[in-house]
């Protein structure tokens, strides 16, 4: 803007009727986002540091207690441990059938419109509900997959009821409901890739898998960051299964960080220590969103 | 169909690919079709896969009359209805703000709003709580919607849509002296429907199957959305066998599948358009 305007009287009226406009038009937002978004967070921040109060005993300022009182806690490392595998898993996993899944979406084949609206089905149910349809997959002697493993003379499992095999099965159920949607960003990337790159990779003598590899993945690189976010945020958010599946047990194999937090605060009442466990996903979350926007930002769909 | 297969020469690696394909098409759907044939039969038959023992609506009617599922749809229709108009308010409001209105703090604001899509309405569940007690909204569809209502995602999208929009559209409007709110009405959402329409879409889907919020915030069949309702409903030590379990969760997921299943491109579009941009 020139600077001779920002004299004009006229213009600097305009302006801050301007900026008037905009706050006004911006005010019901922020208010909602200050009720639910920044006051919360800050109260969480607040009262990680305070005791549990009681009628008689009132809450005090205990520092860093709470957060120590998690550190020394067995079940937090279960539940860090739990967590953690459970992205590395559900993550990776997901993207991946992702990618195959748009591939052969994406291509040419008869019932090609059955095959996309099959991959993607799942996202549309609740998680509750895929949850419910898995359960009878699992119930063991009854589900579907111990009637087929008895087919071979296979004693059945309880899938659910083990450690060694709950939290795998719940994995298992994650993938199921997020590929699909995963595959709708990798579909939309592979449409606007030219399909002159292939023949020319195929005149170059590029096989499928060179092409893949050193055309396609390049290419798709940037949906891949974002899907991988998303799948990122997913873990931590997404616990729904968990009512329905394991309720985070047996002993705790399946307990996924948010769910601890709802347990902790909605079942046994201990606001200090599901507040500390939040600021603790808090923190993860802002580490995500540094992430998202230095790192990724550039090459991401945003903007 | 058949006649292409004949005429071309059939190549080893397509027909694995559609081979594939449908393998992986089949596994993904199974889960489903299971359900569904279970839900058609006896009570302790929902393995048998003979046809010539009967098929039955019995689980359907138990299911139906053990829960009061009217109530929760209409909870779930006005959840969704409630959320959807003040996010389609507030965040079409604010996204013209970002969009089109130069003030001091904007790009500050703008990244405070952009925070909300990783400081998640899920993670503050224990705060979320009492704040909602506060304004005496437990146990109420305000109550369930509202922490969702400023959505960043949809000011973000709206901000993006409303910023593609060439100014001269908006100039010319002006001339002809519409107010501020004029052309925001007149000129910027008609312009930007298809975002509306899947912003929408996508919003719906989400909130008809959110679970964890509405959960915590209920405590009473009155107020209790679908799928609240459908997670009591299947709890194991409710006692309810496997086949009422799938007729109920088939009636709950119906009017979004037979959604989906009617306008499947127009989802799969809306999802694609919310998600690039």
């Amino acid at each position: 803007m020139p600077r001779s305007r920002a004299l004009d009287p006229i213009a600097q009226r305009q302006r801050r009727l301007h900026a008037l406009y905009g706050w006004m038009l911006l005010t019901p937002a922020l208010l909602l986002l200050t009720l639910f978004a920044f006051l919360p967070a800050a109260a969480t921040l607040w009262g990680s540091f305070f005791s549990r109060g009681t009628p008689r005993r009132p809450a005090v300022f205990n520092g860093l207690e709470n957060y120590a009182d998690l550190f020394a806690d067995p079940t937090f490392w279960t539940v860090i441990g739990n967590t953690l595998l459970y992205a590395a898993v559900t993550i990776p996993v997901s993207i991946a059938l992702a990618l195959l899944m748009a591939l052969w979406a994406d291509g040419r084949m008869p019932l090609r419109g059955f095959v996309r609206g099959a991959y993607f089905t799942p996202t549309v149910l609740p998680m509750v509900a895929a949850a419910n349809l898995w359960l009878f997959f699992y119930t063991p002697g009854l589900g579907v997959i111990d009637a087929f493993t008895g087919l071979f003379g296979l004693p059945p499992v309880n899938w659910l009821g083990q450690p060694q095999t709950a939290l795998w099965a719940v994995i298992v159920v994650t993938v199921w409901k997020e590929a699909g949607f995963f595959m709708i960003f990798y579909l939309a990337a592979l449409q606007t890739i030219p399909p002159d790159l292939r023949e020319a990779a195929r005149v170059e003598g590029a096989g499928r898998f060179t092409y893949l590899r050193r055309v396609l993945l390049p290419l798709l690189m940037p949906t891949t960051a974002f899907i991988f976010i998303n799948a990122l945020i997913n873990s931590v958010k997404l616990i729904d299964q968990l009512f329905i599946l394991t309720k985070g047990g047996p002993n705790n194999a399946t307990k996924l960080a948010l769910y601890w937090v709802w347990e902790m605060a909605f079942s046994y009442f201990d606001r200090p220590h599901a507040a500390a466990m939040t600021v603790l996903l808090l923190l993860v979350l802002g580490v995500v969103a540094i992430l998202h926007f230095t790192v990724f930002d550039k090459r991401i769909h945003y903007r | 169909m058949i006649s292409s297969l004949l005429v071309r020469p059939i190549r080893w690696s397509t027909a694995l690919d559609a081979a594939g394909a449908w393998l992986l098409a089949l596994v993904w759907i199974a889960p489903l079709l299971f359900a569904v044939w279970a839900s058609l039969r006896a009570p302790g038959e929902a393995l048998d896969f003979s046809l010539s023992r009967p098929f039955t609506l019995d689980n359907y009617r138990a299911a139906w009359v053990a829960a009061p599922w009217p109530t929760y749809m209409l909870n779930t229709l006005m959840l969704v209805t409630f959320t959807l108009a003040g996010q389609l308010v507030l965040c079409t409001l604010a996204g013209f703000a970002f969009a089109r209105f130069r003030f001091r703090g904007r790009e500050v604001l703008f990244v405070l709003v952009l925070l909300q899509l990783f400081i998640l309405p899920e993670v503050l569940i224990v705060e979320n709580y009492a704040m909602v007690s506060r304004l005496a909204l437990l146990d109420t569809i305000a109550g369930m919607g509202l922490p969702y209502v400023a959505s960043a995602f949809g000011i973000f999208l709206l901000r993006q849509a409303f910023r593609s929009v060439p100014v001269e559209l908006e100039e010319a409007a002006r001339v002809e002296g519409c107010s501020w709110l004029g052309v925001l009405w007149r000129v910027y959402v008609p312009v930007t429907r298809p975002v509306y329409l899947a912003y929408a879409l996508v919003s719906v889907a989400t909130h008809w199957n959110n679970f964890l919020w509405p959960l915590i915030v209920t405590n009473s069949p009155d107020t209790r959305p679908l799928t609240v309702g459908l997670s009591l409903f299947g709890a194991p030590e409710s006692g309810v066998n496997i086949s009422i379990i799938s007729a109920a969760t088939l009636m709950v997921v119906a009017p979004l599948l037979l959604a989906f299943l009617i306008f499947q491109r127009q989802f799969i579009q809306s999802f694609l358009r919310a998600g690039i941009r």
